[in-house]
């Protein structure tokens, strides 16, 4: 079994540290922090890439650096906590891993937060639609 | 009634229009005793952002579904539920949410299948209290237990199952989701993956009214004449149809059942909350593909 990035694994644990509703109450924090985009995707929506999967409109865009660190951007409407939680974790998760770490992440981390019977089946497979999206863009990006 | 009904004028017309409040009515009996808001939103951390101070949450997935069985709680857990947020059998409860009321009217059908009496939906639900300007809270009330009796579930008037649907195949069939689902070009809505069904398509001569259509830009419910337009007009409505309303999972369906029941007092309306992910799945039942309703299928001796 792969092991998770320190990032998730940190992420995972505060979650599974706490009762059900507790969980929520992280998420949230998670929704609230998700940061603003950088300038130069803001004035270029074109850029970004809009999740389907996810029920808000949400976006995404995938950076590899020179270096070949990952940094993921991520918009999403303040009505929609919850996707805005998601994609703040990944976000904060991913960001500054290297590009394999990333493509090494289970797909089924979404599933391991504790978060599956506090919300609807629908909204985990929005999340699981991040990370794959994501993943997708840092193969196109590194198959160069 | 506990509380007085909202008598504004926005809502002569309907037919029952006690089951509507406005949000200048709310505001103003907020602090009423007897009265219970309750919150049931799609996005299940809504709430936690800010609702109406006062407001319990109900949450649809994790509250109102039995957690094993593809089914409501029953009563004793439905008595625990409302028990817990302060709500009696005698309270009036308003209940208000994000997308159009969309799962706030499910939570009304809900709470219709245990016969509480006086349940209203507040018009425009979120949106309209957000557009407005009026207050949010984070706080979160903490309503003093209260006995709730436990009433048996009535699935009988308000509820059809797969048979049910079956056996009334040849009367009128309300199909709420979107044009592409309907079709058969997808089995989900549009940004709405999964919980998907083998077959797309709709049931045999169902009329297909999406459920978004009964709503206003501002959230609120059409007038009467727009509805008329719509359900009697379009879909074919007539005074005294018995109707079946459909959707994906039952919860958009639950709006038209709303908007079919309380605004146009349709009398016999029944949600199919089994919907599509379970009729587009079962054996042997009859669908149809295309844009037209399709005809009902001869019955096989």
């Amino acid at each position: 079994m792969t092991e998770l990035p320190q990032s998730l694994a940190q992420i995972r644990d505060d979650f599974l540290e706490l009762d059900q509703s507790d969980r929520l109450v992280l998420l949230l924090e998670f929704a609230n922090e998700l940061p603003e985009l950088p300038d130069q995707f803001a004035d270029h929506p074109d850029l970004l890439e809009r999740v389907e999967e996810c029920q808000a409109p949400v976006f995404i865009f995938v950076e590899v650096g020179d270096d070949g660190t990952v940094h993921l951007h991520a918009t999403a409407p303040k009505e929609a906590p919850t996707t805005r939680g998601f994609a703040s974790i990944l976000v904060q998760g991913l960001s500054g891993l290297s590009a394999d770490e990333v493509l090494d992440v289970p797909d089924d981390f979404p599933q391991t937060i504790g978060l599956t019977d506090a919300v609807s089946p629908l909204r985990m497979r929005g999340m699981n639609a991040l990370l794959s999206r994501s993943k997708r863009q840092i193969r196109a990006k590194t198959a160069a | 009634m506990v509380i007085e009904v909202d008598s504004s004028d926005e809502f002569i017309g309907y037919a029952h229009p006690e089951r509507l409040v406005s949000t200048g009515w709310l505001q103003e009996h907020l602090s009423s005793p007897g009265l219970v808001v309750v919150e049931s939103d799609e996005d299940v951390l809504l709430y936690e952002t800010g609702h109406i101070p006062g407001a319990v949450k109900v949450d649809w997935h994790t509250d109102l579904n039995d957690p094993v069985e593809r089914d409501y709680i029953d009563g004793a857990a439905f008595a625990k539920l409302l028990g817990s947020r302060g709500i009696t059998r005698d309270t009036t409860v308003v209940i208000y949410g994000d997308k159009n009321n969309w799962w706030a009217a499910y939570a009304l059908w809900v709470f219709t299948l245990f016969g509480h009496a006086d349940v209203r939906l507040l018009d425009g639900g979120r949106a309209k209290w957000e557009a407005e300007g009026r207050d949010y809270t984070t706080e979160r009330p903490r309503p003093t237990a209260v006995d709730y009796p436990v009433v048996e579930r009535d699935d009988s008037s308000i509820r059809a199952y797969k048979d049910d649907v079956l056996a009334h195949l040849g009367e009128p069939l309300i199909d709420v989701r979107s044009p592409e689902e309907f079709s058969g070009e997808r089995t989900t809505a549009p940004a709405y993956p999964d919980e998907g069904a083998l077959r797309a398509g709709h049931i045999p001569s169902a009329h297909n009214v999406p459920w978004g259509r009964a709503a206003a830009d501002d959230g609120t419910f059409r007038r009467v004449p727009e509805l008329d337009a719509l359900y009697r007009g379009e879909a074919g409505l007539s005074d005294g149809d018995r109707v079946i309303a459909y959707c994906r999972i039952g919860e958009r369906s639950a709006h038209t059942w709303f908007v079919l029941t309380h605004l146009l007092g349709f009398e016999n309306v029944r949600n199919y909350d089994g919907s599509w992910t379970e009729w587009g799945s079962a054996v042997r039942v009859p669908i149809v593909r295309g844009s037209e309703p399709g005809e009902v299928p001869q019955r096989k001796g």
